[in-house]
């Protein structure tokens, strides 16, 4: 164990070097620095710090693990958090970086000609990426503590200096090169022990093809056994749907029309040269996410198959000759974590994994990706891979959302309608005290978590479903689209979202259960009804007021036409890379 | 939409582009929503590999088509883009 430590160590604090290291290089001089990293980024490159912007710690750590128990309905999060990435490059990311402004905020803002309607989207966009932000410090700290032996709350802060410190720094332009580092260090602390799981469960090195193997050395593919595995022990098969059809649609929906309006993946966007490169960085940045999350849904089933093959009916304490059937020494290795939990209550020293009340073992969701290398009997140092992984995924987003915080303070809210008359270098002094500010409120939010984080995801997604998502897009493909249309659908979206899933998760005025639920939608699928409300509203109420001034309407329509060719001297200039 | 508006109907560009769209989007609904939600079940009648159909687009195979789906896009546009500008530059208009 504490050869492991030294190990975790080593490629934590390696890992950490090389963020400053990138960070004292890439240093912002300017606004358009800080805001859009001048919009020197090479869409390859953007892709990939897209990717790591994205993939949080939750998708690193927990979403195998969700899988793996949920099985068929865990398919909302692959195809919810891929598929908005179509949504953002057909009907979103191209036209707001043809716009050419650093926020989103600053399109609703001009575009609905609306200092109202621009602070309704800074306070949007503040609060979706605050409940976000709390999440990934907690994981910061759980990585310390449960790794590296440190105090969780000393791991926040340190977190919480590390991203301060190159998003003070840098910018987006700081940001944009860690996460490049983030993306290359977590794809392959997330690959390494993926290969070797699959070698053993299915004798494929590819977990994608694994997944469609048979098990090593029979003639039953993986996903078969498992079937029959699960409803031998009383679980529902693994490729059957325990949701209705119809929730599972409309969580997928709500994830993806989410994907598409969250302001820190649209902002990515706008720091590519040219329009038609924010189109291929979407399609670079969605390969680079694929190949995690091609990669979960395999390991996920293996992880099951081979919890259940290995530990169901194991001897804890073998006598003499029943070594073959032991428990595994990696089960009790991570019991004491409290990750896993065995309770004999049939005293007949095995353990018995069940879906019914005779079911003896407690496990949490993330062991399945904590576990794999020790499962795999892989060395020591691959756990530090795995834990400096973990960390680069939940650095990386915090930094993308610490940036829209900064920006819609400083840049929406100071430069464009408090005080006007800014300079540029005040405007970017106000960028780094507002990063300072909101580090200090995301280290608060880490060490005290807020009772609503496990309602977190459901609020960040159903929120810009239902606010964001809509306005951009009649914004971009209506130019009778007005003011009035847009504040009533997000108004009508955020409210009937927010307080549907307030309901049910945070106060709890009716139990969390199909039987209560409106129409059999859950609160993580009811974005998608906010959205259509949205819509709902907002074109009949466009229809019934003035149009847009004919200035506002040319705007759009300049949106729509090819951007004139610059010449590659003047948008190079200045440039670092 | 708004027919009198003259700008954008000079070219065909923005009405290629929506057109573009809609097929694109209709092929990404079908492969998820489709294929890997509401026609699941008779779908995983069939099988690729030893994974049931439909279960195998919800978990990998709609990840599959959106790559492609995007870069296909990205690909189409830019050749949109090209026959735009040399009609808009012998059109003689101004670029925007």
């Amino acid at each position: 164990m504490t050869g492991q430590i030294v190990w975790t160590a080593i490629f934590v604090g390696g890992s950490f070097a090389l963020y400053i290291g990138i960070a004292i290089w890439a240093r912002a001089a300017s606004t358009g620095d800080f805001y859009v990293a001048g919009h020197h980024v090479h869409p390859v490159l953007n892709g990939m710090a897209t990717a790591a912007d994205w993939m949080s710690a939750a998708s690193f750590l927990s979403m195998a693990g969700i899988i793996a128990f949920a099985g068929y309905w865990g398919s909302v999060y692959l195809m919810g958090w891929t598929g908005g990435f179509v949504l953002l490059a057909l009907l979103v990311a191209p036209y707001l970086r043809r716009f050419d402004k650093f926020t989103v905020p600053d399109f609703i803002g001009d575009r609905y000609y609306s200092n109202v309607a621009r602070v309704i989207a800074v306070v949007c966009a503040i609060f979706v990426s605050f409940t976000y932000i709390a999440g990934q410090m907690r994981g910061v700290g759980v990585a310390f503590s449960g790794f590296l032996g440190i105090d969780a709350q000393l791991g926040v802060i340190i977190g919480g200096l590390i991203v301060l410190f190159y998003a003070g720094l840098g910018g987006m332009k700081g940001v944009t090169y860690t996460q490049v580092a983030q993306y290359c260090v977590l794809i392959f602390a997330y690959l390494t022990p993926a290969i070797f799981i699959s070698m053993i469960v299915t004798g494929n090195a590819i977990p994608q093809l694994g997944f469609l193997s048979n098990v090593a050395g029979t003639d039953t593919p993986v996903l078969a056994r498992l079937d029959t595995v699960l409803t031998d022990l009383g679980f529902t098969a693994y490729t059957e749907n325990t949701r209705t059809t119809h929730d599972v649609f409309f969580i997928t929906l709500a994830l993806m029309a989410g994907t598409a309006g969250l302001p820190h993946v649209i902002i990515r966007f706008f720091t590519v040269p040219k329009a038609s490169d924010a189109r291929l960085s979407a399609g670079w940045a969605l390969l680079f996410i694929a190949i995690l999350y091609t990669t979960a849904p395999s390991i996920a089933a293996f992880a099951r198959a081979n919890f259940i093959e290995t530990v169901n009916e194991s001897v804890y304490d073998p006598a003499p000759g029943e070594e073959a059937e032991a428990t595994p020494g990696w089960f009790k290795e991570w019991e004491r974590t409290g990750l896993l939990a065995w309770d004999d209550k049939n005293d007949d020293g095995r353990l018995q994994y069940r879906a019914d009340e005779s079911n003896e073992l407690t496990v949490d969701r993330d062991i399945m990706v904590l576990a794999n290398p020790s499962i795999a009997n892989l060395p020591g140092w691959v756990i530090g891979l795995v834990v400096a992984g973990g960390l680069a995924a939940a650095l990386s987003t915090a930094a993308g959302l610490l940036l829209v915080i900064s920006s819609a303070i400083s840049h929406d809210l100071c430069r464009r309608v408090l005080f006007q008359s800014m300079t540029d270098t005040q405007e970017l002094l106000a960028a780094r005290l507002a990063a300072l500010g909101a580090v200090l409120v995301a280290i608060l939010a880490g060490l005290y978590p807020p009772d609503f984080v496990a309602a977190v995801v459901a609020f960040a997604f159903g929120l810009a479903a239902s606010s964001f998502f809509p306005a951009i897009l009649l914004g971009v493909f209506w130019d009778r689209m007005n003011v009035f249309g847009a504040m009533a659908g997000m108004i009508t979206g955020i409210v009937f979202t927010g307080a549907y899933i307030l309901a049910f998760k945070v106060f709890g005025i009716w139990p969390d259960s199909a039987d209560y639920w409106l129409w059999g939608i859950s609160p993580e699928g009811i974005g998608t009804l906010g959205m259509a409300l949205n819509f709902a509203v907002a074109v009949p109420v466009a229809l019934l007021t003035p149009a847009p001034p004919a200035h506002i309407r040319a705007m759009v329509h300049a949106l729509r036409t090819p951007e004139p060719i610059i010449e590659p001297a003047s948008h190079t200039a200045g440039g670092a890379v | 939409m708004d027919v009198e508006q003259a700008p954008e109907t000079k070219g065909g560009f923005w009405r290629a582009n929506v057109r573009l769209t809609i097929l694109l989007l209709a092929v990404w609904a079908l492969v998820s929503f489709g294929f890997g939600i509401v026609l699941r079940e008779p779908l995983d009648a069939f099988s690729i590999g030893g994974a049931p159909l439909g279960f195998w687009f919800a978990q990998q195979g709609a990840i599959y088509v959106f790559v492609v789906l995007i870069f296909v896009y990205a690909a189409l546009m830019s050749r949109l883009e090209r026959k735009e500008r040399r009609r808009a530059a012998q059109a003689g208009e101004r670029p925007q």
